[in-house]
């Protein structure tokens, strides 16, 4: 297709596109104004009904919680896909090679970056804890903080130790993490299965609003999709610095 | 709307042309982790937290992270094909 003919399809296609945008965004209620009900109902039951603070983490574990058990394995299925597809191949052996992989994890990790990478080690690890923990009470909970915790590790292999951050987090923890924080939250449904008669429904005290320990099964969910999360997200990032920099050397060669 | 909400739709809108318009795939990463920065800025404005605190993070952090480990495997295979065909 000519260049003419592509510019001439692409003034149709975004002149067609320019008019539709024009008159469905004329259509919208004006800024700030809220119809929806949803939002109103949760908002006026939240705190009373579960307890919790952040009502954002009483919908995703509590109201809307099975919602969550299906976002959640949609993770684990998609970081289990990762693994699968960069799995070692038979007769492969890992040697990761000598330049890249002891001490100086790739070219460019200044002073400046170790030693800013060292410092963020124990704030992101503190702060992914407070957040997974405080879910129920302040914004956050367990994917944000999950993420947080997954960052930790991350740094030491920033601070240019590819092989120690291995050391830090070994593969075993990491998958271990992502299975138990998987299963520990269909866990928590089925308790409510159990103990209260409904899947997910809440069956622990609920405590009062504002204390570390209050909202029923929150903090316990959260805690499950924080394990499971920070696991996940470490797997992948495992799969894909190994992909990067551990030669494979197989049967074959190269 | 505040003016913090206008400055933070701008910078989004900036920083998303920004990405698109970045020369290479290297460059277009770092530049893409400051517009992730600029939707957590967003979020935030805009009274969603908890969203803002996942945005940082992946943004920043995870995302950039797996695009330059995959750019760096891209390029091992570019220089092992070269090598092979030098033999």
């Amino acid at each position: 297709m000519s260049r003419r003919a592509r510019l001439v399809m692409f003034g149709l296609a975004g002149a067609g596109f320019g008019v539709v945008l024009v008159l469905g965004l004329a259509g919208l209620p004006a800024f700030g104004d809220y119809k929806g009900v949803y939002g109103n109902v949760i908002n006026g039951i939240g705190v009373t009904e579960r307890r919790a603070t952040d009502l954002v983490t009483a919908l995703n574990f509590d109201f809307r919680a099975f919602d969550t058990l299906g976002e959640e394995f949609i993770l684990f299925t998609s970081v289990l896909g990762v693994v699968l597809i960069l799995r070692q191949m038979r007769g492969e052996q890992d040697r990761p090679s000598q330049r890249e992989a002891e001490e100086h994890s790739f070219a460019g990790a200044s002073a400046a970056l170790r030693a800013l990478s060292l410092v963020l080690i124990p704030m992101l690890l503190a702060l992914g804890v407070y957040v997974v923990v405080h879910g129920a009470l302040t914004p956050g909970g367990g994917f944000q903080g999950g993420v947080i915790l997954a960052a930790g590790p991350l740094a030491v292999f920033l601070a240019g130790r590819y092989l120690r951050m291995k050391t830090v987090a070994p593969t075993i923890v990491e998958e271990l993490g992502d299975a138990i924080g998987a299963a520990g939250y269909a866990l928590v449904g089925l308790g409510g299965l159990v103990f209260a008669g409904v899947f997910f429904k809440n069956f622990l005290p609920l405590g009062i609003p504002g204390h570390l320990l209050s909202a029923g099964q929150l903090p316990l969910a959260s805690i499950a999709v924080g394990l499971e999360v920070s696991g996940a997200f470490l797997v992948a990032f495992s799969e894909f610095l190994d992909q990067a920099l551990v030669v494979r050397s197989g049967p074959g060669g190269g | 709307m505040t003016v913090l909400q206008i400055a933070a739709l701008a910078a989004v809108a900036i920083g998303g042309t920004a990405v698109v318009v970045a020369p290479n795939p290297l460059k277009q990463t770092l530049v893409l982790s400051v517009y992730g920065m600029s939707l957590t800025a967003l979020f935030f404005v805009f009274q969603a937290p908890d969203v803002a605190l996942s945005e940082i993070v992946i943004s920043t952090v995870g995302l950039p992270v797996m695009i330059l480990l995959a750019l760096r495997k891209v390029r091992q295979n570019e220089r092992q094909g070269e090598r092979e065909e030098e033999q």
